[in-house]
């Protein structure tokens, strides 16, 4: 087996042949970026490679100055004579899977992704390959998404209970995907919309990307005081709550959008008053799934149950080991503060 | 079933007692007689024997999931509770399952016990099929028995009486004892015009406030003041009317089938006879109670065996007197009250009423009444503060906790008015409070959760006040720190915030207003006195009797 193409080192996943990296930690020449959340996409490489799809929101975190080379998803480049092609790993928008191809032989990095299409990124795709490196935030069969029309249905929902007792709707979700993903899956003729300064950046990224997404007003251009609250949605980051920035709202109920609302104490312990399950990583039988479809003789598992995960797979015949990286996935803490792994599957 | 586990989604879903209130009051509205007994029967705290052991639940799970056990494990790890991570494994169904709650019990469920593995497991695989996740869950909760989502008793009490018009009293009494789950028994529940409860009514108890400084300053004349012992045990009015006997707590509690020698006893006294005074375990051969971690093994308890009822025997001392010859007395004097107590109970004889003897191996006449005037201080008026200073000092012999002074010629209030009862302490301070964080100990208990942070209430909320690490024996410590391991909600760092369950009496030495705590007070020397099993957080003391406290220095 051709472990050599791909290695786990400290700075990342490097490929020797080509000298490349795909999303290192720390500062290197050759830079291959899966998509732009902050434990993937770090500053201080020479040089990027990334999908066209998401230039603007990768521009947004890396600086206008970094030195990135866009491809489109599916077309080839060859780095030092291995060949790498990006495909749609359906988890933000400009998300990639890495595909690298040397003598025949293939490995795929999925990075984050997720198989329910929705209209913020390009779906996702499934690539045969030899060697798989997955991630696995949910990597437990008790994460089962249920269907994300019914999730709306309930956001949607609630959104107009709390119109009904003079409540504004506060929907804490990450700025980068699930901000824009929540705003495309609710129906937004229900009532005024607004979002947190880190929320509308992105979301003008996305706009400038060509997704249309609802129109929402930026908090901060409005006055507050004069501003009826009581029938609006307002999309923040999750790091507002306990802060003083959701005062001005005046009566408030609150949800957070994630995967890890699916188990009861996780909802309760946030002293949330609603939880939604929209998840951007995939659940346990589109990982079981995913991983089958690549036809992989390999599978290297990485970020989140990766133990489970690998021993599952074990089980199936499936040649399976778990790699340490520093990727996160998604985080049950506030990302700023959460800066272990651990976090995210411990709390 | 569906309506149901709505309320329960709701219930669960918010930690304000208004919310949940309305929650159930809007379920009983709209719910069937008998689906809302079942209703009222599981969130009384009451359960059925459990139907299908957990093992042969969690089998049948993970071989419905399709997965290996190990990964089960993994999976009831993560969550921490059987019925949800069942209700995540197993296929459901999209739709909810529409069965009314009443017949899925009595049809579905309780005949389970009757059969084998087998069967038992082709009933619940098809149960599940029809169900949704979160009615699965619910079904899981229903079957192990272990129906718990943080209502009290109290809670369903008052949404029963806001739906009905009936007091919450009167609920009490109608939902004590052996109450049957069916559709006849919750109508004559919820019956406002039923009149069997009034004869069970106690009256609101008179509380004393604290005394802090020395009685002189605040008390003035020793001669206007009656000293009794404060005893260490469990506040409670016994009423006997109409052929019936009823032991109430302070936290309006029904204590009659918790203390027969009581009931017994009190089947000698007059109809329309209200005795107020405090139950204790009584040591014959020291003539002074047993300790209250004694007492509290008779609490809580569905049987009492004769062990038991031998080793703590359980007497009312009785200091007051609230009804005579069925009229409200508490307008009387203070003197002419207790006059009229001592009356009554002179007449009590120790002779079982009704059948055996309780205590087969003791003697008859070796014994008091199970209800007695308590003890007196002293045998002789106590003319000066010095004289009561040195009774108080006398209190631990007694195991009491202090003096009680009563004004002279004083009427029975209602709540804790200032003025006329007054506790002096031994313990200047004591406050019952939640524990509400947790950490590790130091040396020796380096592996244990021993330093704890306690709240008492604000409004609706607990806030924190004071902590400590001493108090407790290590049998305890290893309870509480089962229990923080267990209900661990954030970890903060070595802290871990604990879900608010646990109930313990801190004392102190001096309280002082600071703006340094959230809580606006600083405590010194806290320390915990011991674990109220016998209290809820409901129970726990306010904010605003502390600050009383403070603000009087």
């Amino acid at each position: 087996m051709q472990t050599e193409l791909l290695k786990p080192t400290d700075r990342g996943l490097y490929c020797p042949a080509g000298n490349f990296y795909v999303d290192a930690w720390k500062s290197v020449d050759q830079n291959i970026v899966t998509h732009a959340h902050a434990d993937h996409a770090r500053r201080g490489s020479k040089s990027y490679l990334a999908a066209k799809e998401g230039e603007q929101v990768l521009r947004t975190r890396l600086g206008s100055d970094a030195q990135i080379e866009f491809r489109r998803y599916g077309e080839p480049v060859s780095v030092n004579g291995v060949k790498v092609t990006l495909y749609p790993a359906g988890h933000i928008l400009g998300s990639a899977q890495i595909r690298i191809e040397k003598d025949g032989y293939v490995v795929v990095l999925s990075g984050d992704y997720k198989r329910e299409a929705d209209s913020t990124c390009t779906a996702y795709e499934s690539i045969r390959c030899h060697t798989f490196v997955t991630e696995s935030t949910f990597g437990l069969p008790i994460y089962r998404w249920p269907n994300p029309e019914k999730v709306f249905e309930q956001i949607n929902a609630w959104w107009r209970s709390n119109q009904e007792v003079g409540k504004a709707s506060l929907v804490l979700a990450y700025s980068l995907g699930k901000a824009q993903r929540v705003l495309e899956g609710i129906d937004s003729s229900i009532g005024p919309i607004y979002t947190h300064g880190a929320v509308e950046k992105l979301n003008e990224s996305y706009r400038d990307s060509g997704i249309s997404l609802p129109s929402t007003t930026y908090v901060g251009e409005v006055d507050a005081k004069q501003t009826d609250w009581t029938k609006a949605l307002i999309i923040a980051p999750p790091s507002v709550m306990g802060g003083s920035w959701i005062r001005r709202f005046g009566k408030l109920s609150s949800a957070l959008a994630s995967g890890w609302m699916q188990i009861r104490g996780t909802r309760r312990r946030r002293g949330l008053d609603s939880g939604f399950i929209v998840s951007d990583h995939v659940d346990w039988q589109g990982l079981i799934r995913s991983i089958e479809e690549t036809e992989a003789q390999s599978v290297w598992v990485t970020h989140g149950y990766a133990d489970v995960v690998a021993r599952s797979l074990v089980e199936k015949g499936i040649d399976a080991r778990t790699i340490e990286t520093e990727f996160q996935g998604e985080l049950l803490e506030q990302p700023s503060e959460a800066s272990q792994t651990q976090d995210a599957t411990d709390g | 079933m569906d309506d149901f586990t709505k309320l329960f989604w709701e219930l669960d879903g918010t930690t304000k007692t208004s919310e949940k209130t309305a929650a159930l009051e809007n379920y009983l509205k709209n719910a069937e007689a008998a689906d809302a007994a079942w209703a009222v029967f599981f969130l009384t705290g009451q359960r059925i024997r459990r139907l299908v052991g957990t093992k042969l639940l969690r089998d049948w799970a993970t071989q419905k999931a399709q997965i290996s056990d190990w990964l089960f494990e993994e999976c009831y790890d993560r969550v921490g509770d059987l019925a949800e991570t069942i209700s995540l494994l197993v296929p459901s169904a999209e739709l909810a399952d529409r069965t009314p709650l009443h017949s899925l019990i009595q049809d579905k469920l309780l005949p389970l016990r009757e059969l084998t593995a087998e069967e038992q497991r082709s009933r619940v695989l098809e149960l599940w099929e029809h169900m949704s996740q979160p009615q699965i869950f619910v079904l899981g909760k229903l079957m192990t028995g272990a129906f718990r989502v943080g209502v009290s008793k109290q809670l369903v009490i008052r949404a029963l009486s806001a739906y009905s018009g009936v007091e919450s009293t009167t609920l009490a009494h109608r939902l004590s004892g052996t109450w049957e789950p069916n559709a006849e028994s919750f109508e004559q529940l919820v019956d406002p015009e039923s009149s069997e409860a009034p004869t069970s009514k106690p009256y609101p108890f008179f509380l004393a406030n604290p005394l802090k400084d020395g009685p002189d300053k605040e008390l003035k004349e020793p001669e206007n003041w009656c000293a009794e012992w404060k005893w260490d045990g469990i506040r409670a009015q016994v009423i006997r009317r109409a052929d019936e006997t009823y032991i109430w707590s302070r936290g309006e509690e029904l204590l009659t089938e918790q203390f027969p020698e009581i009931a017994d006893c009190a089947s000698q006294l007059p109809n329309g006879t209200v005795i107020d005074g405090e139950v204790v375990g009584w040591c014959q051969g020291e003539s002074r109670p047993l300790p209250f971690s004694q007492l509290q093994r008779r609490l809580g308890r569905k049987r009492l065996g004769k062990k038991l009822l031998t080793e703590v025997p359980v007497a009312l001392l009785a200091f007051d007197l609230l009804e005579k010859d069925g009229t409200d007395c508490r307008e009387h004097s203070l003197e002419q009250r207790q006059a009229d107590l001592a009356k009554i109970l002179i007449g009590l004889s120790t002779e079982r009423q009704e059948g055996q003897s309780l205590f087969p191996n003791t003697e008859p006449d070796s014994q008091e009444p199970a209800i007695r005037v308590a003890p007196p201080v002293s045998d002789s008026p106590i003319m000066t503060w010095e004289a009561m200073a040195s009774c108080r000092a006398r209190a631990k012999e007694l195991r009491a906790e202090g003096l009680m002074l009563k004004r002279a010629g004083s009427i029975y209030q209602v709540g804790r008015p200032a003025g006329l009862w007054w506790k002096w302490k031994v313990d200047p301070f004591t406050i019952d409070a939640v524990l509400v964080y947790a950490q590790r100990g130091h040396g020796r208990r380096a592996s244990l959760y021993t330093d704890y942070t306690f709240a008492v209430w604000k409004e609706n909320e607990l806030v924190p006040f004071a902590k400590a690490y001493s108090g407790l024996s290590d049998a305890e410590f290893r309870k509480v720190d089962a229990f923080v391991r267990k209900n661990t909600k954030e970890k903060f760092g070595p802290i871990r915030s604990v879900t608010p369950q646990l109930v313990f009496e801190l004392a102190f030495e001096n309280i002082q207003p600071s703006s340094r705590h959230k809580s606006g007070i600083a405590v010194r020397f806290p320390r915990i006195s011991r674990w109220r099993h016998d209290k809820s957080v409901g129970e726990a003391d306010r904010l605003e009797t502390i600050l009383a406290l403070a603000s009087d220095e």
